[in-house]
């Protein structure tokens, strides 16, 4: 039985329409953080980073929850429907926290006259980052397709345990929360500022959702692909069974 | 911890045999215990009569000290800075070839299969190399603190309580993951590059609390006391999270 | 020879049931809807050209794989359901010899002996050093051993628990004639003792001279079946060549 063919209506429609709602959302954000939002007493203009900075760190953790059910979904099915999700929920939420390990330090410059700070939050990106960077890795030097989905969700697993602890030990290692901003996330936020913040939220909501409806037709590609090149790779004519019994 | 057979995880297979059979895995965990306890006695004497491992890892943890020792002139007043860090560099990096050698044994006349023959439970195997890889650190860690106190000047002998506690969690910590991920790579290619990518980042609060502790040790402060306490408590919860979460997912690794 | 499939007398009971079994790898069949019964007693051999799928059948006996389809039954159990009962029964001789060559032969009994929960494992370990001649080597490490002699003290690792069934995946290979002519001597003892063996071979006359069926599976099909009653070589050869579509080598 080969793989269900990539596409089907509902796909492209989420692969034409996404897109284009993520580009909105990132319109109306880049406006509401650069022009609607206030300015901010202590840091000045420079904090607006903070729009495109922080939604990407919140929406990273959903895209390595999703990875976790998905190796999970993977291990007790062994559908390979659940192992191209994690996969391509990987790579997106990979990107989503290279935007924040980028943004960070883009941010911290200005602020605190260096590039990069072993400031608690961006320490434990960075560690996420490596540990699903190693989640890709696996798959890469694993070369079984069925052992790669299993060692991957393996360490999708592993790794989503480990965020939480990795979470609470840097922050205790930190001492106490610095001052990221002269008004930490969510809390004490301006309701503008409480806007564009959760505006920035969806538009990363959208982007992710926009990158699930492109890469995951496209794993389903690979996968009937490896598929027909297995195929291919049998030997030609199959002599029809005989079915002989041997006589005398 | 409840004994889970690779029948009750699939959730598509029907049935779980007949009920003789349910007894008998019921009264298992005392069965499956010792079993693991045999993998590790196995280990243990293969490794006593070739000595392949532990020479290796003991020198490679040596080394590391001496190349830190030229990289930062460690003096005994900042011992208690620095060597933390510093010794656990090494017992990380010793701790990486314990793992790749506990697997390469296995890997030998392909013996795995043989264990995978046997009527033993996954997680069975995952403990019993779980405590053969922790003997194997702890021996390590035994024979380098010593040499370490001799190198660098500092009395072992005032925080050897703490210390031995500070290395046992923190050993045991690193050994279930570095077995389940030392399993895994046995398998993969670059298995040798693999092991430390995954180990080291999974690590990372292990180190964190490894090093702060050690440190308090070191530096003569109580660790029963708030705050090393917390990161104790932390550390020997994150041990027991971690052995259940490998203990659970080893026979993924273990399938063809 | 006489044809015919089925298993041995109408009422003993059956060792291996499979129907329909079947294993796959993507679009690869390995295993295409194999269907086997074997009474207890049987000493099938399995002949095939390689790459036909001989190991993975093995394999699914031995529990090491899970079949993507069909039914497989060894002594009534479900190896999906029951695989810790079903392997307690089974022994495997593969490729490799599963040793370990930094203990001694004696350790590496006891280990599995224990393992597999066997009643007075020194006494068991003894007993088959005796049986397959290596008894005064017994304490030495597996690495000073040859491989005639490893070999010898794979098959006692595999009848270590007793097994009901065995299964043997190439035994012969590497094996000088004073080893062959013990294996030989084994299988058939424990042919005669009631066990079920399943084994994969290239060589025909020792085979010949302990089989009681032939089977002929080519690319994942069990094409022939056949007793071994009286058989010569070459009605062996030309059952190969009907089953196979090539001549045995």
């Amino acid at each position: 039985m080969s793989p269900r063919r990539p596409g089907g209506r509902w796909a492209s429609l989420a692969q034409t329409t996404l897109p284009v709602i993520t580009l909105a959302l990132a319109t109306t954000t880049l406006y509401g953080a650069l022009f609607y939002a206030p300015r901010e007493k202590v840091m000045g203009d420079v904090q607006r980073i903070f729009y495109f900075h922080a939604p990407a760190g919140l929406v990273c953790f959903l895209a390595f929850f999703v990875t976790f059910v998905a190796s999970i979904g993977y291990l007790a099915t062994r559908r390979p429907g659940w192992d191209i999700a994690g996969r391509a929920s990987t790579e997106a939420g990979l990107l989503l926290t290279t935007i924040v390990l980028v943004t960070g330090p883009l941010w911290a410059r200005p602020v605190w006259g260096t590039y990069w700070t072993w400031e608690a939050r961006l320490t434990t990106t960075l560690v996420l980052w490596l540990i699903y960077m190693g989640y890709l890795l696996v798959r890469r030097y694993t070369e079984d397709p069925d052992q790669q989905a299993r060692f991957a969700a393996v360490v999708g697993i592993i790794g989503f345990i480990d965020v939480p602890i990795v979470y609470m030990s840097v922050h205790w290692w930190r001492g106490h929360h610095p001052q990221v901003l002269a008004v930490s996330g969510g809390g004490g936020l301006d309701p503008t500022m409480r806007q564009v913040f959760l505006m920035g939220i969806f538009t990363y909501l959208a982007l992710y959702a926009s990158l699930m409806a492109l890469r995951i037709p496209l794993g389903r590609a690979e996968a009937e692909l490896r598929w027909l090149r297995l195929k291919l790779g049998e030997r030609p004519a199959r002599r029809a069974a005989s079915g002989l019994r041997a006589s005398g | 911890m409840t004994v889970r057979s690779p029948a009750a995880l699939d959730l598509a297979t029907p049935g779980t045999g007949s009920a003789v059979e349910r007894r008998r895995r019921l009264s298992g965990p005392v069965r499956e215990a010792r079993k693991a306890l045999l993998v590790w006695q196995k280990d243990v004497r293969v490794e006593w009569r070739s000595l392949d491992s532990l020479p290796a890892m003991f020198f490679f943890a040596l080394l590391v000290l001496v190349i830190f020792n030229f990289g930062f002139d460690l003096s005994s007043a900042r011992f208690s800075d620095f060597g933390p860090g510093v010794l656990w560099v090494a017992f990380a990096f010793s701790g990486v070839l314990a793992f790749g050698n506990s697997f390469a044994l296995e890997r030998d006349a392909d013996c795995i299969q043989g264990l995978r023959l046997a009527p033993v439970d996954p997680g069975s195997l995952y403990l019993g190399k779980l405590l053969a890889n922790c003997t194997s650190m702890l021996i390590v860690e035994a024979a380098v603190l010593p040499l370490c106190a001799v190198m660098f000047d500092y009395d072992l002998a005032a925080s050897i309580g703490p210390m031995s506690v500070v290395l046992l969690v923190h050993t045991v910590g690193f050994g279930a993951v570095g077995t389940l991920f030392g399993g895994m790579t046995a398998r993969t290619r670059r298995g040798d590059v693999l092991l430390p990518i995954l180990l080291f980042s999974i690590s990372v609060p292990f180190m964190l609390s490894a090093v702060r502790l050690t440190g308090a040790a070191l530096a003569g402060e109580p660790i029963s006391e708030a705050p090393a306490a917390a990161w104790l408590v932390m550390a020997g919860v994150f041990d027991l999270v971690f052995i259940a979460a490998a203990y659970l997912t080893f026979e993924y690794i273990l399938e063809e | 020879m006489a044809g015919g499939e089925g298993g041995g007398s109408g009422s003993s009971p059956l060792s291996i049931v499979a129907s329909g079994l079947t294993r796959r790898y993507g679009p690869i069949q390995a295993l295409d809807r194999i269907d086997l019964r074997l009474a207890k007693a049987d000493f099938l051999t399995v002949l095939g050209p390689n790459g036909a799928g001989k190991t993975t059948l093995l394999k699914l006996f031995a529990c090491l794989l899970r079949p993507t389809s069909g039914s497989l039954q060894i002594f009534g159990l479900d190896p999906a359901a029951a695989p810790d009962a079903v392997k307690r029964r089974v022994g495997m001789i593969g490729h490799a010899s599963l040793l370990y060559a930094g203990l001694t032969a004696r350790d590496n009994l006891l280990f599995y002996g224990r393992l597999y929960d066997v009643d007075r494992p020194a006494a068991r370990a003894q007993e088959l050093l005796v049986q397959v001649g290596l008894s005064p080597r017994a304490d030495d490490l597996v690495r000073t051993f040859s491989s005639g002699m490893t070999q010898r003290l794979a098959i006692a690792r595999a009848l270590i628990h007793d097994p009901d069934l065995l299964l043997l995946d190439e035994p012969y290979a590497g094996l000088d004639r004073e080893a062959c002519r013990i294996l030989s001597g084994i299988l058939r003892q424990e042919r005669e003792r009631g066990r079920t063996l399943v084994m994969v071979t290239h060589r025909t006359e020792e085979a010949l001279e302990v089989s009681t069926r032939f089977a002929v599976l080519a690319r994942g099909r069990l094409t022939c079946q056949a007793q071994a009653e009286g058989a010569s070589r070459e009605a062996l050869e030309r059952l190969y060549r009907d089953g196979a579509g090539e001549a045995l080598s």
